[in-house]
């Protein structure tokens, strides 16, 4: 058996019910049904788990508690007791994070005669980016234009979206998928040559670009070793613990902290890039996160500290299909590509209620409300909920085999815990997944502290309040371009004054004077997990 | 609860954790040898040890469940050796690979790499197809590589599997398959502003014009895949 004995009988609905399942669609939401069942499900509209910033220059903000906490918090450092007449490196640009983005930008850079020096917290490539199955979105389809590619972002985005930014994400897009093609990924092709493509929830044509289901990693293998290629200096296991300006008051580098031998460090740079990720392993609201182990919200609680104004921080993307068993998964990320190929979403007793295409947002809060006030979940022996992904009709769909050549990696994961996914469904729920506020910044990646630009997840904007999938690969590379190419044109003027961290020593009066106690620091840098931590809580669906 | 031993020493942890979520639970707090704790980074490869049995076996401590007696450690870095290139001046002909990589002559044929490989990847093969210059082969067999460097590790011949078989890939992706024809039409529309005029009208749309205009879209949208 490969289920829990409590789960099977529900296992043995969904197959009985698949055959009459196979040609029928449930009916797609209209805007109206949608925007209300947002509005009682979707965990962002929770006013209870958010609170009001109070401190910063966005004071007033609400965010979800977790991310509050970090934000008002104490520097790491001791601003007296670093040397700011020393700087360990020089740099022209420093990249801090080394996922897509700050790869990207670092290359970009590099390539425009920058001496560029990377500083990342794990190993070079070591981000959400490499973890990305579905793929890149980008209209490079006949029947598809950069302007369709507008419509659909914008809409998915809740109208909130900055235009400016969109535009730069879709037309940037194609050139994108070019000079990755020209890095050597190899992109799933058809037998001519073309790109292989599919359509991804919320968008209107086919223009999602994978490799398998590793797109991810193939693209971070392939620049990662441009990155090697190109000599650029990289600093693992050196995450920023604190930006630095100077005299003036723009950004001028970094002090980094050694994880191997916990000496500090000082980087001087004409320019600086945050390419620092998200905030899953906040765990904010309580959910499970299918994002990596070093995603702890540095860039952001750097970025507000030094005076930068955050956007859209409220809203947060629960992937609708994040794994709820075996627990060993617990929270990791079935990618969309299997609804994409037919799989339905259908709850303990074998029957669909919802649209297996709907937005991200809408179908996660559809799960909620299945499993919550319906009480249509299957319930785990861990106390975890879920609905079922029936995957065995991408099989009865494509013929067979079709999900093994698609979905090799998902599959053997699978199967080291006895679970056939291309016979057998699986079992999901909403997992945190995307930060889809952040940073704000312009076309260039620049935010608001001079010289300190932002790409990828830790800005913020591009994405409106929800993201569509396909378009978080995208953006990483192209503002990670955009930033690049921006900085080798600016860094030509700048001469940096005096080093300091007077906006640390003026952050800590204002928490001072805020009464918020000085044992909360941050960045986090890595979530402790030790002792009982290691074991599976799931306060949010407990709660329910 | 189960008897495991880190480095040799022994902690009793609840049974069915992965290894990642096992040293955890002993107290470990690890920075090197954990990245994505999704099975995809190749960061935290451990080589372990069941009581009773001589192989040493190799896992991803976040994809691996550990057993009763197991003996275990990870192996965070691996000094391979990888060769410095341009991918544009590397092509596809003749022994280009053998120049950038002239130790892969070595290989013995012993595959203690294919056993020591944590994806189950067929890697003395893919080598096998390297030789031979049989790009497409070592694309093939190579995808799912998450680069942890096991088999560097464990390679009698001292190559660096892995490193060989990004630059094939590489090269694959560049010069064989390279970019459709249809894209370089997209770029120049794109640069000749051929949707400029329609992003500028749709940058200042409300709410109401853009619901509609993706309403008629959706209607036209055809299948997903």
């Amino acid at each position: 058996m490969t289920y829990p004995a409590e789960v099977q009988p529900s296992v043995d609905l969904v197959n009985r019910s698949r055959h009459d399942r196979l040609t029928k669609t449930f009916p797609k939401m209209d805007f109206e049904e949608k925007a209300k069942l947002l509005e009682t499900y979707h965990p962002d509209f929770r006013a209870h788990e958010k609170e009001a910033l109070r401190v910063g220059p966005n004071k007033g903000m609400r965010a979800p508690k977790e991310v509050v906490r970090v934000l008002e918090s104490y520097s790491r450092l001791d601003p007296g007791a670093v040397d700011m007449t020393k700087a360990d490196y020089r740099t022209d640009v420093l990249v801090i994070g080394s996922g897509g983005g700050g790869v990207t930008a670092a290359l970009t850079a590099k390539k425009r005669g920058m001496d560029v020096l990377i500083a990342t917290k794990l190993r070079l490539g070591d981000s959400n980016t490499i973890m990305a199955e579905g793929g890149i979105g980008a209209a490079t389809e006949p029947d598809d234009s950069p302007v369709i590619h507008y419509i659909d972002t914008m809409v998915g985005g809740r109208y909130q979206n900055i235009p400016e930014l969109v535009e730069a994400l879709v037309t940037g897009a194609p050139f994108v998928l070019g000079w990755l093609t020209d890095l050597g990924v190899n992109f799933d092709r058809r037998p001519e040559g073309s790109y292989l493509t599919h359509m991804p929830a919320g968008h209107s044509r086919k223009r999602s670009h994978s490799i398998k289901d590793i797109t991810g990693l193939e693209i971070m293998r392939v620049v990662c070793d441009e990155v090697r290629n190109e000599e650029i200096l990289v600093l693992e296991f050196s995450p920023a613990v604190e930006l630095v300006l100077d005299v003036q008051g723009r950004c001028a580098g970094a002090v980094l902290y050694n994880l191997d031998t916990g000496r500090h460090c000082l980087v001087q740079a004409k320019a600086t890039i945050l390419a620092t990720g998200g905030m899953g392993r906040l765990h904010p609201q309580g959910f499970p996160t299918s994002n990596h182990y070093g995603a702890t919200a540095d860039g952001l609680v750097m970025a507000y500290r030094a005076g930068a104004k955050l956007i859209f921080l409220e809203f947060i993307q629960y992937h609708p299909t994040g794994i709820a068993w075996p627990e060993q998964m617990l929270g990791l990320l079935i990618s969309e590509a299997l609804r994409a190929q037919g799989a339905q979403v259908v709850n303990a007793a074998g029957d669909m209620f919802v649209d297996r295409l709907e937005t991200r947002d809408a179908l996660s809060a559809a799960i909620i409300r299945e499993c919550g006030e319906r009480s249509m979940g299957v319930v785990t022996p861990t106390g975890m909920l879920g609905v079922w992904l029936d995957t065995p009709l991408i099989d009865l769909l494509g013929g067979n085999g079709t999900f093994a050549r698609r979905f090799a990696g998902i599959q053997s994961r699978f199967r080291k815990y006895n679970i056939d996914p291309s016979k057998e469904p699986i079992l999901v729920y909403p997992t945190q997944h995307y930060q889809n506020g952040g940073v704000a910044i312009n076309v260039h990646g620049e935010t608001g502290v001079p010289n300190l630009y932002a790409v990828g997840e830790v800005a913020g904007g591009v994405h409106g309040h929800n993201r569509l999938g396909s378009n978080s690969l995208l953006d990483i590379f192209v503002f990670g371009r955009r930033a690049g190419e921006h900085i080798a044109e600016k860094t030509k003027e700048i001469h940096v004054e005096r080093l300091a961290l007077d906006h640390v020593r003026a952050y800590h009066k204002e928490l001072e004077e805020s009464h918020i106690p000085e044992s909360q620091i941050s960045p986090m840098l890595l979530p402790d997990y030790r002792f009982e931590k290691a074991l599976t809580t799931v306060e949010h669906t407990k709660e329910r | 609860m189960i008897p495991i031993y880190v480095m040799g020493k022994k902690y009793e942890v609840p049974q069915g954790l992965t290894i990642l979520k096992a040293l955890e639970f002993a107290g470990y707090r690890i920075t090197r040898g954990c990245g994505c704790r999704g099975g995809v980074c190749g960061a935290c490869v451990t080589v372990f040890r069941k009581k009773g049995d001589f192989r040493l076996q190799v896992g991803l401590a976040c994809q691996t469940v550990v057993e009763p007696d197991i003996f275990l450690t990870q192996l965070p870095y691996v000094p391979a050796h990888k060769a410095i290139y341009s991918i544009n001046r590397v092509l596809p002909e003749g022994l280009n690979i053998l120049k950038l990589y002239p130790e892969l002559a070595r290989c013995m044929g012993c595959n203690t790499c294919t056993k020591s490989c944590p994806m189950g990847l067929e890697v003395m093969n893919y080598i096998a197809a390297a030789l031979r210059n049989d790009l497409h082969q070592v694309v093939e067999l190579s995808m799912e590589c998450v680069m942890c460097g096991m088999c560097a590790a464990r390679c009698p011949a001292e190559l660096a599997p892995f490193n060989i078989a990004l630059l094939i890939r590489r090269i694959y992706g560049r010069h064989v398959l390279h970019r459709p024809m249809t894209l370089d039409q997209r770029l120049k529309d794109i640069r000749e502003g051929r949707f400029s005029k329609d992003l500028l009208d749709l940058k200042t749309c409300g709410k109401a014009e853009l619901e509609e205009k993706f309403k008629s879209l959706q209607a036209t949208k055809g299948s997903a895949v």
